[in-house]
């Protein structure tokens, strides 16, 4: 029985004499300086599952980490997971949020939730969701862009997944949607499928229009595809203030949203250069759409792209440093 | 004897009637669905119970409270609680410091590569021996190479430490349970429950009480890994030989002198085959808890699949399983290793101090320089195969699917209309109480009263949970699924069970397959498939029929030998040897495999909810991403917990049944799954 207790006391030692000798330090790795002057720390970053999110994000992290010294960690995680991160000291950005009142009340101390997160203002970005269509099909059916005319053309939408109805594809099971309460409020013979994610939604729709097959589809902008392919939106029933108040009764269109920055209470409060810059970035749809075409159609790292736009508009960055 | 019977019915009468019993069952089953198919024709359609994604319902709305009230409230147990995910974040980010993550302001953690490598490798030598540092080394070189270094430390991180714990309560508790026949009433049941549950199940109830982080992953991973632990730590106690404790006892042993000096180390080599199991589950679970922001590997790969980026998570998933294989390769070598050193036989004592010695200081030498120098402390970027890899992927979905997309349509739409349609039609389309009478039906012929006992129960859960109907789609995506996995069960299977050569040549990739986190599987079928039901099946298929093929061929190439000479001295062919000797007499394994394949098929049919398998798995992954959702979300957990249960009963029962001889046999060869016995 020796040998394995030696073996076991030889490797402590080893561990032991490892973490003394690395407390020595020495040799080429330096300790960084904080470039800001003022000590700027780790910002975690939550990245929802878009990639017009991950521009946002990326540019801002590759901005607190070149100009301001920052460390920044990324996290995927979905939208509500995200806020859920907030007191747990988990997050500290969500760089693009689209409302979510529901979970204000239940953070934002001015709504009466318990106060770990806070809004940070719009980021500037306007979104809109709806459903679109491929281009082939406006042209073909112009009347189908109408709503009241979707049943006359249900049959066309039929797959193996929704039966005799016809399929409303849904993105990421994430995202803020009304589609299967709108379905059956209207009285669609549509049945919600659930694409999965962004990119699956975009590839429907490319191959739909390629192929000249049919295919509706939830969609939004900022969206950089839309450059790519211009789909057409359905017109729903039109939004007024408060008729989506009861999830459960919604009739009509989603609104158009002021999308906006959310941050952990701790980290506003916490004096770091870094949320000062989450607090002045700003940026427009077509800025946006910019570095999500080159993250997701031209396959760049996100890092990168964030790099590549940074140095072509030095002019926009510097007005976000604090 | 039965079989015996078939072939020469004259000589053993209570054979001929157990054959007549068993056609008996298979008539009336066939009535059943028979009587069941004519109800559903006149009724199809009405009172299905179905709801949509996004209704709730009031029980849903208790749960969703229930949790609210956990979320806020403030007593001993929550802030025990608290204070464990606290204690436990700690040791985590203690680790990550040193291997992962970069404390400030220092730019890299304390140890890199070089130095996590060389840990690694004296670590396998000094526990399993010098051949598997040929396997870890390679492996950490491998994980760099793709890209991943920084993900497989802190899935390594997570596992280790979640396997620590784990062993550290499991190992107790198992040699208590050997000891104590109460002990073991009272824990084997809550043992059984919590094998029965899919991993994923797990998730959401954590995720209440702890949020989110590495710490809630690490917890979630330990719970999950603990129960083999337990079960071959007890069964490990209670096989040491009575004459051994005996004569030693007589010596004057007192009990702690006797467990420490004669118990544990008799049962030393059984104990670390319960490590293994537990490691492997652990890394299945800790590779899932990706969903609930836990670091590592798990990471990137479900990052892919939310993207539709293929490549990305395959090459992920190539990396975990270049960690399974290292694990389950370490592990049994320690295993085999203590066997040997237990029995005198071990490598020179000088020979491997110095090697020891010599080890560690290589070892310090290189945790110096990773500390120290950038080249030793970050994986070179340049030299990367996982890019490429990546790009390959992705250029064959897209072949896949533009050029291909005919043949891979085409053999889903094929099986979704023809096959899985049809009987979802059937299952969740009859009105539920005539699926409910149906399913009772079949347990009682399946399994006797105590299956149709347990059946009734779960059924009435299920109801009660108001997602009856998504339960029916479930339900029949995982037996539409187990018909697949039997029929390769059986080919393979006999074929395996019949011929020694073909066994040795491919149990092992069985064994392999066994290994690989259930997560894993699903990326290869999403390049062929896209997503949608059809590909959480394959997955789920693929999944099952490693177990469901070596418990068939034990079953077949367990039938005694003579039996075999005395059929074949009765003159028949080939074929009635398998269908009326082999196969008959294997019927008790054979059920045994249906047990595995259903409840293995379930657990990768709940986690294909995100790819397009939709129903319960899909309720569980809505109840992650839409918090007013979660109440619904664990409803779901709990209904796929009561379907797993219900199969488990009703082919349990049924094997039982089959299985004249012996009716422990069933649990000891649960036991013996995952290779304990080798």
């Amino acid at each position: 029985m020796r040998t394995p207790r030696t073996s076991a006391l030889l490797a402590a030692v080893a561990l032991v004499s490892a973490l003394a000798l690395t407390a020595c330090g020495g040799g080429d790795i330096e300790n960084e300086d904080a470039a800001g002057g003022e000590e700027c720390g780790t910002i975690d970053m939550a990245i929802n599952p878009w990639v017009g999110y991950e521009a946002s994000a990326h540019v801002v992290g590759y901005v607190a980490e070149t100009k301001l010294g920052c460390t920044v960690n990324y996290k995927d995680l979905d939208e509500q997971v995200s806020w859920q991160g907030f007191g747990e000291g988990e997050v500290d950005v969500i760089i693009e949020n689209w409302g979510h009142p529901e979970l204000q009340k239940k953070y934002f101390e001015s709504k009466g939730g318990d106060g770990s997160a806070m809004s940070a203002g719009p980021n500037g970005n306007e979104g809109i969701i709806g459903w679109y269509l491929p281009p082939w099909m406006a042209e073909e059916y112009p009347d189908i862009t109408d709503w009241k005319n979707l049943n006359k053309y249900s049959e066309l939408f039929q797959t193996p997944e929704s039966g005799d109805k016809g399929t409303l594809y849904d993105g990421d099971p994430g995202f803020v949607t009304n589609d299967e309460a709108l379905v059956k409020n209207l009285d669609l013979d549509y049945e919600v499928v659930f694409a999965g994610s962004e990119n699956a939604l975009i590839e429907g729709f490319r191959k739909a229009e390629e192929n000249k097959t049919p295919y509706l589809g939830y969609f939004y902008e900022p969206q950089w595809f839309l450059s790519e392919v211009p789909l057409v939106k359905v017109e729903l029933p039109e939004y007024t203030e408060g008729c989506d108040a009861d999830p459960e009764e919604v009739a009509c269109d989603y609104p158009l949203y002021t999308l906006d920055k959310i941050v952990a209470t701790d980290f506003a409060e916490s004096g770091s250069p870094g949320y000062e810059l989450v607090e002045n970035f700003k940026w427009t749809n077509e800025d946006q759409n910019e570095v999500a075409k080159m993250i997701a159609s031209v396959g760049m790292d996100p890092e990168e792209a964030a790099q590549q736009w940074v140095e072509d508009n030095p002019d926009k960055v510097e007005a976000w440093l604090p | 004897m039965s079989s015996i019977a078939t072939v020469r019915p004259k000589t053993h009468d209570t054979g001929a009637l157990a054959t007549l019993r068993a056609r008996w069952r298979l008539v009336s089953l066939l009535a059943v669905v028979a009587m069941w198919v004519l109800v559903w024709a006149f009724t199809r359609g009405e009172q299905t119970l179905a709801i949509q994604a996004s209704d709730r319902t009031d029980i849903h709305g208790w749960f969703l409270a229930r949790t609210t009230a956990i979320e806020n409230a403030d007593n001993v147990v929550t802030s025990l609680l608290a204070a464990l995910s606290s204690g436990m974040d700690a040791t985590l980010l203690f680790l990550q410091h040193l291997f992962t993550v970069p404390e400030y302001p220092r730019p890299y953690p304390q140890i890199g590569w070089l130095g996590a490598l060389a840990i690694a490798s004296l670590a396998a030598y000094a526990v399993a021996g010098w051949r598997q540092v040929l396997v870890v080394a390679p492996s950490f070189l491998l994980f760099g190479l793709l890209g991943y270094y920084e993900d497989a430390m802190d899935l390594l991180i997570v596992t280790g430490v979640a396997v620590a714990v784990a062993l550290l309560i499991g190992i107790p508790l198992g040699i208590w349970m050997g000891h104590s026949k109460i002990v073991a009433a009272v824990v084997t049941p809550v043992l059984d429950v919590m094998q029965t549950m899919p991993s994923f199940v797990y998730l959401l109830p954590f995720s209440i009480l702890f949020g989110i982080g590495p710490a809630v992953a690490a917890l979630v991973t330990l719970v999950y890994a603990m129960p083999p632990s337990v079960r071959v730590t007890a069964y490990a106690v209670r096989g040491v030989s009575t004459t051994t404790l005996e004569a030693t006892d007589s010596l004057g042993q007192n009990r702690w002198q006797r467990l420490r000096h004669v118990e544990l180390p008799m049962a030393k080599r059984t104990i670390i085959v319960g490590v293994n199991q537990t490691t492997m589950a652990a890394l299945a679970m800790a590779t899932i808890a990706a969903y609930v922001d836990g670091p590592g590997l798990g990471q990137p790969v479900l990052e892919g699949l939310r993207r539709g980026q293929l490549g990305k998570s395959f090459v992920a998933g190539l990396a975990i399983v270049i960690m399974a294989i290292m694990l389950d390769r370490t592990t049994t070598a320690a295993s085999t290793r203590s066997d040997r050193v237990a029995r005198g036989d071990r490598d020179t004592g000088r020979v491997r101090t110095v090697a020891l010695v010599a080890g560690t200081v290589v070892t310090l030498a290189a945790v110096y320089l990773s500390n120290s120098y950038t080249w030793a402390n970050q994986f070179p970027e340049g030299v990367n195969i996982g890019d490429p890899i990546s790009t390959k992927v992705d250029d064959l979905a897209d072949w896949l699917r533009s050029d291909l997309s005919a043949i891979t349509t085409g053999v889903q739409e094929t099986f979704t209309l023809y096959f899985l349609n049809p009987v979802q039609d059937l299952v969740a389309n009859s009105p539920w109480f005539v699926a409910g009478l149906a399913i009772l039906a079949i347990a009682w012929i399946v399994g006797g009263v105590r299956a149709l006992g347990a059946a009734a129960v779960c059924l009435a859960g299920i109801y009660w949970l108001d997602l009856w109907n998504n339960a029916m789609i479930t339900l029949t995506a995982v037996l539409v699924a187990t018909v697949v996995v039997m029929i390769l069960g059986l080919a393979v299977g006999v074929w395996m069970g019949r011929s020694q050569v073909v066994d040795r040549s491919v149990r092992p990739v069985l064994d392999a397959a066994q290994t690989m986190p259930p997560f894993v599987y699903l990326i290869p079928v999403l390049v062929l498939f896209d997503a949608n039901r059809f590909t959480a099946m394959v997955a789920g298929i693929i999944y099952a029929a490693p177990v469901a093929i070596k418990l068939i061929a034990d079953g077949v190439s367990g039938v005694s030998a003579t039996t075999v000479e005395a059929a074949e001295s009765a003159g028949s062919s080939r074929l009635q040897m398998i269908t009326k000797v082999q196969l008959p007499m294997a019927r008790g394994s054979i059920l045994l495999a249906a047990n595995q394949g259903l409840l293995y098929v379930l657990s990768m049919v709940v986690i294909g909810g995100m790819v397009g398998a939709g129903a319960l798995g899909f309720d569980i992954v809505y109840g992650f991403r839409q918090a007013n959702f979660a109440g619904k979300g664990l409803a779901a957990g709990i209904t796929i917990v009561l379907i797993g249960i219900m199969l488990d009963r009703i082919t349990t029962y049924g094997a039982r049944r089959a299985q004249s001889p012996g009716r422990a046999t069933v649990r000891r060869k649960r036991l013996s799954l995952s290779r304990a016995e080798t």
